[in-house]
């Protein structure tokens, strides 16, 4: 339960592979089927931990508690404090790990990467294999995050995406897309909006977006 | 396996590198797309546990050397449409990765 690259793992196996690996059945495919296999394999494993005591339902709960508690608000004071905090934004793109360990929070077995918007440079971030995601500072990722059309399209198409998400990036603009498919986790740092000169933390907080975060989107304007 | 010592790390930040071209069975992190392609190292991410191992329940030892990766997507899709200087990163273990002279593919 420590790392949400792990329980992503056993979905992918068989995505890319060239050869057999380990047999699944066909719903492997169904991204989002509640009533599906993983689903009550997950359940039936939670019952044998529990059973066994691995883990208790307490610890269980715990941490689906913790997970649930991350959302896209802490990201959103991150990159605030790094707009507004020279010498913190240059710990941030240093050691993303690190700098979190300022704020208190644990990256759970991960490493954390902080890609910098700027005039030349646009970043967006994607899991070609899975869906690694940040969890411990942006929350749950969205839906259309794991889907199998963004994680596809995001790495060959990953402008005509932007621009499906009304973001377009000029062409004098480098875009960089970051596929997370080992043990770094990705937060963009968007670009500062204009005409915010003197506002505080907080304020700034309010613009900065998830999606912003994730690199489809800009920080809203002021 | 445990006993194996931590293997020496063999490249640096701008380095030129090759991603094996190869299809090995089992659990892999290294995408189908970005085999056999060419590009340069960004960082060293530091030694982490092998995930090809991890996914069959070993303990991932020795660990492998990870780095990231910037290929150009151009190189990476040969109808890439958009600017030259659009990029692609990822992360690549070192055992997947082998010297490599030219900037093509």
């Amino acid at each position: 339960m420590t790392d949400e690259h792990e329980l992503a793992h056993s979905h992918d196996h068989d995505e890319h592979g060239h050869g057999p690996v380990l047999k699944y059945s066909d719903d492997s495919r169904h991204d989002y089927d509640e009533t599906g296999r993983y689903v009550l394999m997950a359940e039936a494993l939670r019952e044998l931990l529990v059973e066994r005591e691995l883990l208790s339902a307490d610890e269980i709960r715990k941490q689906i508690e913790f997970l649930d508690s991350r959302s896209t608000g802490l990201g959103a004071k991150i990159v605030a404090k790094a707009w507004s905090d020279p010498a913190f934004k240059d710990r941030l793109l240093a050691d993303g790990t690190a700098a979190m360990t300022e704020f208190n929070i644990p990256m759970a077995g991960a490493e954390l990467v902080v890609v910098e918007n700027t005039e030349d440079i646009h970043n967006m971030i994607v899991c070609t294999l899975c869906s690694c995601y940040p969890r411990t500072i942006l929350g749950l990722p969205p839906d259309w995050y794991k889907s199998k059309s963004y994680r596809s399209r995001a790495v060959n198409e990953p402008r005509a995406v932007l621009r499906e998400f009304g973001a377009i990036i000029p062409d004098h603009v480098s875009l960089r897309v970051h596929d997370s498919n080992a043990d770094m986790r990705y937060l963009v740092l968007p670009a500062r909006p204009e005409n915010t000169d003197g506002w505080n933390e907080e304020q700034l907080a309010e613009l900065v977006t998830r999606d912003s975060m994730i690199g489809v989107s800009f920080a809203t304007p002021a | 396996m445990t006993t194996e010592p931590l293997e020496e790390r063999r490249y640096e930040t701008g380095d030129q590198v090759r991603i094996a071209l190869t299809h090995p069975p089992g659990h892999r992190r290294i995408p189908t797309y970005i085999r056999g392609k060419t590009g340069i190292i960004e960082r060293y991410c530091g030694a982490f546990p092998n995930p090809e191992e991890l996914a069959y329940g070993f303990d991932g030892l020795p660990k492998r050397h990870l780095y990231r990766v910037r290929f150009n997507q151009i190189n990476i899709w040969p109808d890439y449409d958009g600017p030259e200087h659009d990029t692609l990163d990822l992360e690549v273990q070192q055992h997947w990765l082998s010297p490599a002279e030219e900037d093509n593919t």
